[in-house]
């Protein structure tokens, strides 16, 4: 409303009132009568409308820079459909350079079965590391789609997740299913893009070749309380280490898992969890050498179960971007039995196998600066004494397996890393590493770099 | 049947039925302020609960255990939008297993869906710092905006909460002619304001500039969400020392290093502000927030 309006009011008044001034012209006293009446009722009436237009002009006044708006900004009429409802796309590239004093090629994590994937300290110089593109949207109003591709460096695509997740399951349920990260502990289901150091936890690679992915099903609830409390289950093919692909209908892989959450005051939040994970395998084959030093390759048949304790706390005085302490630790032990076959290809020998394995590590990654971190980790494993029926009976001497040795691997790492934006992430590491079998330590520098484009991406906590 | 299994079939029991007696609507407000004014529109019909507090930057906070539990019961998310919490809440409302939150349903809404928004890029590249592609999304210190996001929320709180739908109209009625009057008593204050230079910590106090007619002649972050290099505060100190500012502009959850290293250098005072509710101790609600605001502008002589 502007003060236009109360003056064209007042002219429209005043015309009005014309027709009535004429009509009483020819009575003189009569018309002074009336006069005065007029100027009267004009003089209340302009009064009034003096009165309406400060206040307006005043209203006026207050709003005088425009009100950003009342309404929502109108929509983009002419925009296509086809482009407009393309997935959140985001891109993830990263690399590293590795010096080490010790020829990665010999790493071996000494007691543990090699468990695949990308374990050890990797190759000496520049490496090109996973580039991770995600692809995420809902589908309906029941489903949404996330996959990740790895694309590695050896030219290789690997599909990391590829899976639905429900929107609607009522009473705190949600359910996924195709390839995803089982939510067993706390690092299984992290990218490796968001880990705090460059590389996993030797338990994580002794146990689970890095990380592991269940291709299956996945049901989880959260309990209706204010403390955080959820259950899930999985179930699974079992192509995933420890577990082998067996031409088997059914299950092959389950795993059941708990975390527990919430607050200690205004700063301190913490997450704990726990799981349970039972496996079966096939021929799970791996290389070692005999005692006369050729190489053979062995294999386990049986089942893997495996139980996994995993706790996070995070302390963030004030703002996060600030200062923020993260102390994780998790422990995981397993015990596998079935058998152990020996030089599958030639004598082809078979007896019983029992095995009792254990590993932890504890990080602490401290955020002093907006821009910088400092973190700190400590990693061992336990093989643990395993019963070797060939061996046992006496028909394979001790030395027969040398892989599977009592040993107890560990390894310090210290990282620093900087972080101009919430986009790059530019790391120094440095580790002392103990995990081959004659116990000497191979100290290993890495700097990498991890640079986010596309979808401003949300992590979880 | 073992007392084992009695005492788990009896806990699970307790945790279904833990649930909390629907008795008040429970929201979940990602932000100080929009849990205020869930409370001025909603009274003792709600049950409010704010994820973040004014000293934090609610861009980078994370989606804690505690939250996800928080979004799994409640009945309605308030959220800013735009992209200010982006980096959490879509975790939080996926982890949740609550569909009644979900983007697109009823009880899902966003403050900045409802308002014009300024500073949208014409350009997007992120080489231009942390900006938001749909504006920027810092929208509480402008009162009008508040007036605005109060009706659409207050007509939200009816449709999810039907029979109370009088009440809410009434309280959110009540709320429109105080918080009238206030802008009018604010801005009448405010007029000295007007044309103030001034230097903001970042893009964050747009909304209040654009109300009271201050002017921002600098950003101590050289572009959105990058901290200030030593070189860059040195040419700030360079430019602004020629035509000092009258104040710089300190939210309660900035870091106060850099904006008093530079007020000390070019002898300007820094006005803390508490940017949201609960940042300063007078910011104790959405009239709180104003009036301390303005009290501490107003208390740099001029």
């Amino acid at each position: 409303m502007t003060p236009v309006r109360p003056i064209v009011a007042l002219c429209a008044l005043g015309l009005a009132s014309m027709p009535s001034f004429a009509a009483t012209a020819d009575d003189a006293a009569g018309l002074r009568a009336e006069l005065d009446a007029l100027k009267a009722d004009y003089a209340t009436r302009i009064g009034a409308l003096e009165a309406r237009i400060a206040q307006l002009e005043a209203a006026a006044s207050n709003a005088r820079q425009p009100a950003p708006a009342a309404s929502a900004p109108p929509a983009d009429a002419t925009r296509s459909a086809a482009t407009a409802f393309n997935p959140a796309i985001s891109l993830i590239i990263g690399g590293s350079y590795t010096a080490t004093s010790r020829n990665p090629d010999d790493w071996r994590l000494a007691g543990f079965m090699p468990a695949g994937g990308e374990t050890g300290p990797g190759d000496r110089s520049f490496n090109l590391g996973e580039s991770e593109l995600t692809l995420a949207a809902n589908v309906d109003p029941y489903f949404s789609a996330t996959m990740t591709a790895a694309i590695s460096g050896e030219n290789e695509i690997e599909v990391e997740e590829a899976f639905f997740r429900t929107l609607a399951l009522p009473a705190g349920f949600s359910a996924k299913g195709g390839r995803f990260f089982s939510a067993f502990g706390y690092l299984n289901e992290v990218h490796a893009h968001a880990w705090d150091f460059v590389d996993q936890p030797l338990v994580y690679q002794a146990f689970f070749g890095n990380q592991m992915a269940q291709d299956g099903l996945q049901v989880k609830w959260l309990a209706p309380t204010d403390l955080f409390l959820e259950f899930g289950a999985e179930a699974g093919n079992g192509d995933a280490f420890p577990a082998t692909h067996r031409q088997r209908n059914g299950v092959n892989a389950t795993a059941l898992f708990a975390h527990v959450g919430g607050d200690l005051g205004v700063a301190t939040s913490w997450r704990a969890g726990a799981a349970w994970l039972d496996q079966r395998a096939t021929d799970r084959a791996y290389d070692d050498i005999d005692a006369l030093g050729n190489p053979v390759i062995d294999a386990f048949s049986g089942t893997a179960r495996t139980w996994i304790f995993d706790a996070v706390l995070k302390w963030t005085p004030g703002d996060a971007t600030r200062r923020q302490l993260k102390l994780q630790g998790e422990y995981m032990r397993r015990s596998e039995r079935g058998a152990l076959a020996y030089d599958v290809d030639a004598l082809d020998l078979a007896g019983g196998y029992r095995s009792e394995q254990s590993g932890w590590y504890l990080q602490g990654v401290y955020q002093f600066n907006p821009r910088w971190r400092a973190g700190l980790r400590y990693d061992a494993l336990d093989s643990g004494a395993s019963f070797i029926g060939l061996v046992d009976d006496g028909t394979l001497p001790v030395g027969a397996f040398p892989r599977l040795r009592v040993a107890d691997p560990d390894r310090v790492s210290l990282m620093l890393d900087w972080n101009p934006s919430e986009f790059t992430r530019l790391r120094v590491q440095v580790s002392r590493d103990e995990a081959r079998a004659d116990g000497d330590p191979d100290r290993q520098l890495k700097l990498q770099y991890l640079h986010g484009i596309g979808a401003h991406g949300a992590h979880k906590y | 049947m073992t007392a084992l299994n009695r005492n788990a079939i009896a806990f699970l029991a307790i945790l279904c039925c833990a649930a909390p007696a629907h008795g008040a609507m429970r929201i979940l407000a990602t932000t100080s302020d929009w849990g205020a004014l869930a409370r001025e529109l909603g009274g003792d019909k709600v049950d409010v609960y704010v994820a973040t507090t004014a000293k934090q930057d609610v861009h980078r906070v994370e989606a804690k255990p505690s939250l996800v539990a928080r979004a799994r019961t409640a009945d309605l998310l308030v959220a800013t939008g735009a992209e200010l919490e982006i980096g959490w809440l879509p975790v939080l409302v996926r982890e949740s297993g609550n569909p009644r939150i979900q983007p697109g349903a009823t009880g899902y809404f966003e403050a900045a869906a409802q308002l014009k928004l300024l500073d949208v890029p014409v350009h997007f590249d992120r080489a231009m710092g942390d900006i938001h592609p749909q504006g920027n999304p810092h929208v509480q210190l402008d009162p009008r905006n508040i007036a605005i996001v109060a009706k659409a929320l207050a007509a939200r709180l009816a449709v999810i909460d039907a029979s109370n739908a009088t009440y809410y109209a009434q309280r959110a009625a009540d709320f429109e002619t105080r918080w009238q009057q206030a802008i009018a008593r604010w801005t009448a204050r405010a007029a000295p304001l007007e044309g103030v230079p001034i230097v903001v910590m970042h893009k964050d106090q747009a909304y209040l500039c654009h109300w009271l007619g201050l002017v921002e002649v600098a950003a101590i972050e050289p572009k959105p969400g990058v901290p200030p290099s030593a070189g860059y505060l040195g040419e700030l100190v360079v430019k602004l020392g020629a035509s000092p500012p009258k104040m710089i502009l300190r939210n309660a959850y900035n870091d106060p290093k850099a904006s008093e290293w530079l007020g000390g250098r070019i002898h300007v005072p820094v006005v803390l502000l508490p940017f949201s509710v609960g940042g300063t101790p007078g910011a104790k609600d959405l009239f709180g927030l104003f009036d301390d605001t303005l009290d501490r502008l107003l208390a740099v002589p001029r």
